[in-house]
């Protein structure tokens, strides 16, 4: 096998309590592309995003079956440890979720958990906090006031931190449950924009509601209905000329 | 056109009605309190001078000052607080942030509200026979005070708890998301978040057991001690038990005295309250959310 796929679960299913949200999913998600999930509400989109960072477990009364491996490596079972399955798959939320700390110290409080060396010195401080803000096309607007708290940006620049955030512990899968949703048009298009800029370096997973931005802004799509995968191919060919029929009236608008 | 209508001259007649009744219930409320202070500082006030409050009673407590009761009172607060508060702040930690929500925690928190609810003789009962019997510490201070603990831990379980819980649920969500363990993400995010309202509520419960006088009569606080304890094994006196001593006990004690020491008493509470008012003003200043 040359390049294993960034994610690729099989016959995954999951209940919530006795509600079963997710019917024998299999996806292949390739590596170092953007896939967008869509899918009308309560289709299991959001479920099976959150499922491969394992935050479904949290709930409690989530039970599982089947497998899901991240760059061939299951990231269920006994030997796996959940702190380095959330360290490697990094994960972006509706609503930007900055912690009430400085816009410095959110960048560099992934890094500070999992740092397994020496504590670094400000100087190797600085350099990860302005690779990371660069790299989310933040560095310009904050540099002159990285001691100032997170909570202050505008939500735009929240959602951009959050995805800064997580770089610096070199994930090699970001995961992204409607990132743009709380934003407005502009801030909507800015995060678009880097989305794009991070695709080749990172494999990135993103739930939309929004099928224009779907359509933009990854290269394949996979469409999911009831639970199920209903199909999944490149992004122009399933808006083109959709195989199965329901895909076909979810994207022309007929439900949603 | 505009006009009021006869309904609506009725319901303004019934608005007022309703106003003045809870207004007239909040003065029920304040009125004592005013009358209280004015009292104890009108009749206590001319007792209190530097003398009143660095010397010893003196001729059968009819004289001389409270020092030793003063000194008393701040000893037990002070080991009942360093007993209470890390117990107390970590169990809250503990049902706040790692305990499940099962039948086992939901008994606990009975439990800590049911405890918040004996009556403190009671508690007194229970020192008694806990510390100073069956432990052997004796009528002494660190009975007293571990009395006074047990008493301020459910209150400050359940104050802390709730500063805890005022945290929101999104900043937990953020750091476990990136890995963080719930032991780096309450030292991080929850406890630098929570910590002023934590010490708010430690802060009142010092007040409240500064007044207590039944769980310490049994077990550490002295009718009369000629002299300063030395350590925690010592009894000593306290400012409440006194207060009771002198105005039912002993005879021939002149009317301002007992005024005098309810008014040093009340002083000190006034003013670990205002510390604290103005501590959590200051922190909340310092907020990042």
């Amino acid at each position: 096998m040359a390049d294993p796929a960034a994610v690729q679960t099989q016959a995954f299913n999951l209940w919530y309590g006795t509600f079963q949200a997710l019917y024998d999913v299999d996806i292949t998600v390739a590596a170092g592309r953007i896939t967008s999930l869509i899918g009308p509400s309560g289709c299991g989109k959001s479920t099976l995003l959150r499922s491969i960072n394992r935050i479904t477990e949290r709930l409690g009364y989530v039970r599982t079956t089947g497998s899901i491996e991240v760059y061939g490596h299951p990231i269920i079972g006994p030997a796996v440890s959940l702190v380095q399955v959330r360290k490697q798959i990094g994960m972006v939320f509706q609503r930007p979720n900055p912690l009430p700390l400085s816009i410095r110290e959110n960048v560099l409080f992934g890094w500070k958990l999992h740092n397994e060396g020496p504590k670094a010195t400000r100087a190797q401080e600085d350099e990860i906090v302005e690779q990371a803000l660069r790299t989310v096309l933040l560095w310009d607007e904050t540099k002159d006031r990285l001691a100032h708290t997170a909570t202050g940006l505008s939500l735009e620049q929240q959602q951009k931190l959050c995805i800064a955030r997580l770089l610096p512990v070199k994930p090699r899968l970001l995961l992204m449950d409607e990132p743009c949703s709380a934003l407005d048009p502009k801030g909507t298009e800015a995060v678009e924009e880097l989305i794009w800029t991070l695709r080749g370096a990172y494999t990135i997973l993103l739930v939309t509601h929004n099928m224009a931005q779907a359509r933009r802004a990854s290269d394949d799509c996979a469409f999911m209905l009831m639970g199920r995968l209903v199909e999944h191919r490149s992004t122009n060919e399933l808006f083109v000329a959709p195989e199965d029929p329901r895909t076909g009236d979810y994207i022309e608008g007929r439900y949603g | 056109m505009f006009e009021a209508r006869p309904i609506n001259r009725q319901n303004q007649t019934i608005e007022r009605i309703w106003r003045g009744v809870f207004l007239a219930m909040t003065l029920v409320l304040v009125i004592p309190v005013l009358v209280i202070l004015g009292v104890l500082v009108v009749r206590g006030g001319p007792m209190i001078s530097w003398a009143f409050l660095t010397t010893e009673p003196t001729n059968g407590m009819t004289e001389g000052g409270v020092l030793p009761a003063l000194l008393g009172t701040i000893a037990l607060v002070l080991v009942a607080l360093i007993a209470s508060v890390p117990v107390g702040v970590a169990a809250a930690v503990y049902l706040s942030e790692y305990a499940a929500d099962n039948w086992l925690t939901r008994t606990i928190n009975l439990a800590i509200i049911n405890l918040a609810g004996v009556p403190s003789i009671v508690h007194a009962l229970f020192g008694l026979g806990a510390f100073v019997l069956f432990f052997q510490f004796g009528t002494s201070i660190l009975a007293a005070s571990l009395t006074l603990a047990v008493m301020a831990l459910p209150v400050v379980i359940v104050s802390t708890r709730e500063s805890l819980q005022a945290v929101p649920m999104a900043f937990r969500e953020a750091c476990w998301n990136m890995g963080a363990t719930r032991w780096q993400t309450i030292r991080t995010v929850v406890l630098p978040n929570s910590i002023s309202g934590i010490l708010t509520g430690v802060i009142l419960e010092v007040s409240r057991t500064a007044g207590e006088t039944a769980p310490i009569m049994f077990t550490g606080a002295a009718f009369f001690l000629p002299f300063l304890p030395q350590s925690v094994y010592d009894q000593t006196m306290a400012l409440s038990l006194h207060l009771f001593v002198i105005s039912t006990q002993v005879p021939g004690v002149p009317d301002g005295l007992p005024y005098g020491v309810a008014l040093v008493l009340v002083g000190i509470v006034l003013l670990m309250n205002s510390v604290s008012i103005a501590f959590r003003t200051w922190l909340r200043g310092r907020k990042k959310w």
